[in-house]
């Protein structure tokens, strides 16, 4: 596909052209206007699919009353969610970072494990415990638990970053502590919220297993309904389609709240960290606090899980299937992320470089998508694939395709967030030396956006740990993950033969989250 | 350093850093993964001939049928790739799969599925000799599917507390009951019940009789067996559930350890529901004869007397003994007589169910 000599012959043509229109190697474009294509395939999918019975009959399901109430439901439940999780996130990080709060470094890790759990197990969890929790609000209380992390984590790593002169200097200006917290930390910590925001917000309108748990009718719900119980695919295609439309407005929202997200400095001086708030008598109030953000959000589900595990102490399990199960999941995982991340990073990198509209468009296209239902791609990838190539169907790399279309977006977001803050003068000045813009990118760019890839590949690869519909449509004959596994026992009996999956699949999960918060320890 | 004053690309691919050299470590890794995936696009290709294995997409789960799969194999030699999944979301597949689908049989958990598969014109017709061996009202009118074994709805209920428990679905309805019913609102069989009182009272029969459950308060549970455990508890008195789960529960827990009974419900009471997991084969099969032979094994007396035995389900093929002495036999039962394909109107169902408030919150 790309071999050296293709590869140079790029580069001489683009040496000539020294400082051409595009500020990217036209490979980095090339692979990232290719992944947007691959991601807005499930598109291509909705728009056959719709209005395959005609479009009186698309303007029939739309023109609801109760698409109208679902939008709705919806919308409220994806903004209560990021609320939510906006508050606990950017407050947990303040607190991490910038206080003297005790076991600070041990919070640090703990509040991004929430993430290993997958929903339908923390629901499970939950409303077995608590049954009056059904509805809106056992939802709401999901979500926020396990996707709060999306916020917490780049909040951490842009307080990490903010260089402290600035708050001197506001200070010197006569500014208190918390006017400099409000007026200064807070706007510098923006795009970081934003873009976590952003990933929470689609990963409320996309989730389906906390919402079906917690009997909250969404658009997910009635898409799932649409198929397996209504079997009509063009009415589920038809509320994809809307559930898009919300998806693009949530992106629009976003790029507004944004603001201009470049805060890279590069400057004579020293730069230094600002000093820890001293918290005072407040400190042991705040880290009860935390601990409860950890109780809820975290030991709480886990010790559930626990109780079914030693409930089921005595029926035995089949360690070769689970190791296998293990074996399979890593592997699957290991791939998808590889994957995503060689279509993400050009996506990041164009995004976070060219500020052209058809550049910018590449990036959101790979997010509007990330709203969607995991059976909805996998669908979409089952209607594509058996027709153009019916030969890879239900085999790995099929399997492979729809996780990466699937997930590229949570790389995305991570790898433009550093690139956009390493200085673009480094670039610049090596394309000054005489580089290609490719060498610029492999020697410059990828170095410097690496604590972006590392955090993306954690992301993807422990979201593709948890992903159930796309892998149950697509997975090759026999292949069986921690998360099939899990389904195929509680699907017949309750979650006490399931545990020991659910249990492993958390903890293996819990790993690359960890890694998640040391590899931004590093920076 | 004479290469620093004029870096070239040979320069830099001699010196580079650690750093780089393990993001194109991480590059060509991920160049090699997608070259890989074209490559194995273009090259094998798939076989297509009547000797190849069986392709079973299985509603039914990998703990029950499994052993079953491999006592055919054993017998006919005939190779099994049995897909498991949610029968819904399976059917949903084979429609979107098209005639391409790779799928020789679809052994779904319930009829609606089946339903749907065969409206979309998917499903072949059975010969005469298969349909003729169950009952004509456990298998497709059209002949394209088959029932293979059946469960009933039921009422559940505390025999130390209840002396009476209801005869029919409109004895439910009684206050004294109020708060005392348990039910699980997203279990498909709960949802096939009311598809069936649809069918058998019309939308606005059923709505009236589901407004009237609801205000007597019912009490939500996660699953059958939850609202099992709920009576054992006491939190409620009786409970709709399909009727094995008390037979489960004895043979897990000892009789005497047990103080819940099934109530049948006869003369074609809505209640009754009979629903069969069934089986048919798909028109774009290539390999129907061993998919008529799969079939005719899940009808044989081994298979059935499998499904009885495990999973105290009523054999549709006559001289079956039942698990349990005490079950009434199929025919004792007089169910409601209705086209089980028809349980296919299931989202309709859950629309009505969000309306009177008995599914979501």
């Amino acid at each position: 596909m790309m071999t050296k000599e293709a590869v140079s012959d790029r580069e001489s043509v683009v040496r000539h052209r020294a400082s051409g229109p595009l500020g990217v190697s036209p490979v980095v474009a090339v692979v990232a206007v290719f992944a947007a294509t691959t991601a807005a395939l499930p598109l291509l999918y909705l728009l056959i699919q719709a209005s395959s019975r005609g479009l009186d009959n698309v303007v029939q399901e739309i023109w609801q009353r109760r698409t109208f109430d679902l939008a709705l439901r919806s919308l409220s439940l994806a903004l209560v969610v990021t609320s939510l999780s906006l508050v606990v996130g950017v407050c947990s990080a303040f607190f991490v970072v910038r206080t003297n709060l005790p076991g600070y470094r041990i919070f640090a890790v703990v509040l991004v494990l929430p993430l290993a759990i997958p929903s339908y197990v923390a629901a499970y969890a939950w409303i077995s415990w608590l049954p009056w929790l059904a509805g809106f609000w056992g939802a709401v209380l999901v979500l926020t638990s396990i996707s709060f992390p999306f916020i917490f984590l780049p909040v951490v790593a842009s307080l990490r970053r903010i260089d402290a002169r600035q708050d001197d200097v506001a200070r010197s200006l006569g500014l208190t502590s918390s006017q400099v917290a409000f007026r200064l930390t807070l706007r510098q910590i923006r795009p970081a919220a934003t873009a976590g925001a952003l990933m929470v917000g689609l990963y409320s309108l996309s989730d389906f297993g906390a919402v079906a748990t917690m009997r909250f009718e969404s658009f997910t719900w009635v898409i799932f309904g649409a198929y397996r119980a209504g079997f009509n695919p063009t009415r589920a295609a038809v509320l994809s389609l809307v559930l898009v439309v919300i998806s693009v407005i949530f992106v629009w929202l976003e790029f507004v709240a944004r603001g201009d997200g470049r805060a890279a400095t590069v400057g004579a001086g020293v730069s230094h960290s600002p000093d820890r708030v001293d918290l005072g008598a407040s400190r042991i109030p705040a880290a009860a606090l935390l601990v409860g953000v950890v109780v809820v959000t975290l030991a709480i589900p886990l010790v559930l899980v626990l109780r079914w595990f030693f409930e089921a102490a005595g029926t035995g399990v089949d360690s070769s299937e689970l190791l296998g199960a293990v074996r399979q999941t890593v592997f699957v995982s290991f791939l998808a992320t590889a994957g995503a991340i060689f279509f993400a990073v050009p996506a990041a990198v164009l995004a976070a470089r060219v500020k052209a509209r058809w550049a910018q468009s590449t990036e959101r296209i790979v997010f509007v998508i990330h709203a969607l239902p995991g059976i909805v791609i996998g669908l979409a990838v089952v209607y594509l694939g058996i027709r153009l190539v019916p030969s890879m169907y239900q085999r790995l790399p099929m399997l492979i395709f729809a996780y990466v279309v699937l997930f590229m977006s949570l790389a995305v977001g991570s790898v433009r967030a550093s690139v956009e803050i390493s200085p673009i003068a480094l670039e610049d000045s090596a394309r000054s030396l005489g580089l290609s813009r490719f060498t610029v990118f492999r020697k410059v760019t990828l170095p410097l956006a690496r604590p972006g890839i590392m955090t993306g590949a954690a992301l993807v690869f422990l979201t593709v740990m948890k992903e159930l519909p796309a892998t149950i449509l697509l997975r090759p004959t026999g292949m069986d993950t921690l998360a099939t596994e899990l389904w195929n026992r509680t699907s017949v009996a309750d979650y006490a033969a399931a545990s020991p999956y659910a249990l492993l699949l958390i903890l293996i999960a819990a790993i690359p989250a960890a890694l998640l918060t040391v590899t931004r320890e590093t920076r | 350093m004479k290469t620093m004053k004029k870096p070239t690309k040979s320069a830099a691919t001699e010196v580079p850093s650690s750093r780089s050299r393990r993001s194109r470590v991480t590059l060509v890794g991920a160049l090699a993964l997608v070259v890989g995936l074209i490559a194995g696009a273009c090259g094998s290709s798939s076989s297509s001939d009547e000797s190849g294995p069986l392709t079973v997409y299985s509603g039914r789960s990998e703990s029950l049928v499994a052993p079953l799969y491999e006592m055919f194999t054993a017998e006919t030699g005939i190779a099994i790739e049995a897909r498991y999944g949610d029968s819904g979301e399976l059917g949903a597949q084979i429609i979107t799969e098209g005639s391409a689908s790779p799928a020789d049989v679809f052994f779904s958990q319930d009829a609606g599925a089946l339903g749907a598969v065969s409206a979309a014109g998917r499903l072949s017709k059975l010969p005469a000799s298969i349909l003729d061996q169950v009952p004509s009202k456990f298998a497709a009118t059209n002949g394209t599917w088959v029932g293979i074994s059946g469960r009933v709805r039921v009422i559940a209920y505390d025999n130390v507390k209840v002396t009476n428990p209801p005869t029919s679905i409109d004895g439910l309805l009684d206050p004294k009951w109020k708060g005392q019913i348990g039910y699980a609102p997203t279990n498909a069989s709960w949802q096939s019940f009311v598809t069936g009182l649809r069918v058998l009272r019309g939308e606005d029969g059923a709505e009236e009789w589901l407004r009237a459950f609801a205000a007597n308060q019912p009490k939500a549970y996660e699953k059958n067996g939850a609202v099992l455990d709920g009576i054992a508890k006491g939190e409620v008195q009786l409970g709709l559930v399909n009727h094995y789960y008390v037979q489960e529960r004895i043979k897990a827990k000892g009789a005497e350890n047990v103080k819940i009974s099934n109530q049948y419900i006869g003369n074609g009471d809505p209640g009754g529901l009979v629903n069969v997991a069934g089986v048919g084969i798909l028109s774009s099969s290539k390999h129907k004869t061993s998919a008529q032979k799969f079939v005719e094994f899940l009808l044989s007396p081994t298979a059935q007397q499998y499904f009885a035995d495990k999973t105290f389900e009523f054999a549709l093929v006559g001289g079956i003994t039942a698990a349990d002495p005490s079950q009434p036999t199929l025919t004792s039962l007089q169910s409601p007589s209705i086209d089980l394909a028809d349980l296919a109107s299931l989202e309709q169902t859950q629309e009505l169910l969000q309306k009177v408030g008995l599914l979501t919150k």
